[in-house]
């Protein structure tokens, strides 16, 4: 409860959970304000907003209702965001836990392998990854997840190089528990805290890498996505630009949501930790 | 300088392993894409069954995997990095056509991010806790939040749809006969909107960073020190806080050329740049695997460049950096 008031001390950190807060109300109430499909015809083509009550926010190009449009987009990007970080950060630990507490040639290949991950410029790599094996919400989920997870591995590896040391492990050790067993039940939860304070950062980048995908045209064609209306906004960009500003607001301001969140967050951890 | 060649020379080594698994990575990823390179030429020029055996077995495709790994392997070492489907031409060919506009694009949004987000950084970190670093701490966080391509086509709406200031895309005006100095004048206009909507998105991150180094540096010894000797605000600002959290942003600057490269694929689509990011959209939307494999080949290769080059720059400027390995 203390924890609580801490968190809600700056104005940040209640703006941020406030955003998170209402963008998780919208992607809920989607199917119930807007059953149906959000891609199907709902009035004449490219109404602007605020004129006709039964669609608040106009149509787009096709005539589809663009609110209906952004409550569904709520739904695919928080989704997306936050598989793809608990993907990420899940890979990462895993292979950090391993590098850091194996140690010599597996540590030094799974680095290795990490610094090629790196290497490639990340929207690339999910970029290529979604055109290659063609674009559906998994293989989206699955190519952020894999551009993502290095930042994670890292800072689980240098954790663990700490944590390995530790008398409790020792002990472990000395009641002949596998190694393996060590790892993943003894050292990986103790190395998980410092990894979890990257989700913020991960499910924000995954959030938008996810929309410039769509942007690209390398969304799941079965969805509505804030990349894709942005990108079908683009193409009457000069006549209606509401329908492409929209959308682009909704995904700054849940990003900016989930920083602040973070930031939050970080800082009443940071205060009881000097606490303590 | 031995001490920068000891670590270019180590750094170098670790770099050809981290490249080799790049190929092997990207060699899986062709595999996996449907349909070969027989395929597409196929498709290209026609052929009955007879043909497409005689050509998998003149290329090597009917060989084992090992086999065609090694001849991948090989054909990269000469730097031949095949035949795009969508252009019929080398890929290497168009990848070095269209480096230029790229490195431009990126070398201006790196300068003005850094430049900016540095000078933004220290005005902010002189100050921990003041109005103006509260408020600039919160507007680069907004700033960070905003979708590259969502900044640029916002961009495009004011500053060429609507005020007609600016070129909507494009890198030149098409068939003008401009040379020289107005050719030059020429690209500058065009390449203002694409470097601001590329280097805004990450001058936020050099802001933080300098604003964070310096809030740790405040609190270091040799500050109180500087402090009571009586130097001047400005210079103990610049000279020793500033100075000191300035480092960790040069490493940033190598880490974030893999980022870079990345975000002028969305720029470069928005601005209609016809760069090395355009050039993997056009990849994706004609379905040319190995053109696309080639651009990642290449930017990995890049990307280490740049930050061989900020590790020398880094030993240069950070006496500390390599002095133990070349005593030892």
């Amino acid at each position: 409860m203390n924890r609580l008031r801490r968190f809600f001390r700056t104005p940040e950190a209640i703006a941020g959970a406030l955003i998170l807060a209402l963008l998780a109300a919208m992607a809920l109430a989607a199917p119930l304000l807007f059953p149906g499909d959000p891609q199907a015809i709902a009035g004449p083509a490219l109404q602007p907003p605020f004129q006709d009550w039964s669609v608040p926010l106009g149509t787009d190009r096709l005539g589809r209702n663009v609110l209906a449009e952004l409550f569904h987009g709520a739904r695919t990007s928080l989704a997306v965001g936050l598989a793809a970080a608990a993907a990420a950060l899940l890979i990462g630990a895993v292979v950090g836990t391993l590098a850091g507490f194996a140690g010599g040639l597996i540590d030094e290949a799974l680095m290795r392998v990490t610094d090629a991950f790196q290497t490639v410029p990340s929207f690339l790599l999910a970029l290529a990854f979604v055109s290659i094996v063609g674009p559906s919400l998994g293989v989206v989920v699955a190519a952020i997840a894999l551009s993502a997870w290095t930042g994670p591995a890292r800072v689980a590896r240098a954790e663990v190089l700490s944590i390995r040391e530790r008398d409790y492990v020792a002990g472990a050790r000395v009641i002949g528990m596998h190694p393996l067993e060590i790892a993943f039940r003894e050292v990986l939860p103790n190395a998980l805290p410092p990894v979890l304070a990257l989700s913020s950062v991960i499910v924000a980048a995954a959030i938008l890498t996810e929309a410039a995908l769509s942007f690209l045209g390398l969304g799941d064609p079965n969805r509505v996505t804030w990349g894709g209306m942005i990108a079908e906004g683009r193409t009457v960009l000069r006549t209606a630009p509401f329908l492409s500003v929209v959308p682009g607001v909704a995904l700054v301001l849940t990003v900016l949501g989930i920083y602040l969140t973070g930031e939050g967050v970080v800082e009443s951890t940071a205060v009881s930790r000097s606490l303590s | 300088m031995t001490r920068a060649l000891i670590l270019l020379r180590r750094r170098l080594v670790g770099s050809v392993f981290v490249l080799l698994i790049v190929v092997i990575g990207s060699f899986l990823l062709l595999e996996a894409a449907p349909g070969d390179a027989v395929d597409a030429y196929i498709v290209s020029t026609g052929g009955d069954a007879g043909m497409i055996e005689l050509l998998r077995h003149r290329w090597g495709l009917d060989q084992s995997e090992l086999t065609r790994l090694a001849n991948y392997l090989w054909a990269l070492l000469r730097l031949d990095l095949g035949q795009s489907v969508t252009f019929s031409r080398p890929i290497r060919e168009i990848i070095l056509e269209r480096l230029p506009t790229t490195l431009i694009l990126m070398g201006s949004a790196t300068a003005l991010s850094f430049g900016l987000g540095s000078a933004l950084g220290i005005y902010a970190g002189a100050r921990p806790g003041s109005l103006r670093d509260r408020f600039l701490s919160i507007g680069s966080l907004a700033l960070y939040a905003v979708p590259g391509f969502w900044l640029g086509l916002v961009l495009i709406v004011v500053f060429a749809v609507d005020l007609r200031w600016l070129p909507i895309g494009g890198i030149e005006t098409i068939a003008s006969g401009k040379t020289g100095f107005s050719r030059a004048a020429d690209i500058a206009v065009h390449l203002v909107l694409p470097v601001s909507a590329l280097g805004f998105i990450y001058l936020a991150l050099y802001l933080r960073m300098m604003r964070a180094g310096m809030a740790e540096a405040w609190r270091q010894d040799f500050v109180l020190a500087a402090r009571a000797r009586g130097l001047p605000r400005r210079r103990i600002v610049l000279a020793h806080v500033a100075r000191n959290a300035l480092l960790p942003l040069v490493t940033m600057l190598g880490l974030q050329s893999a980022q870079m490269l990345g975000g002028s694929v969305v720029i470069e689509s928005v601005f209609a740049v016809p760069g090395l990011g355009r050039l993997a959209q056009e990849a994706v939307a004609g379905r040319d695997t190995p053109l696309l494999l080639g651009i990642i080949l290449f930017s990995a290769v890049l990307v280490v460049v740049i930050n061989l080059l900020v590790d020398l720059a880094y030993a240069v400027l950070d006496p500390r950096v390599g002095a133990g390995e070349a005593s030892a």
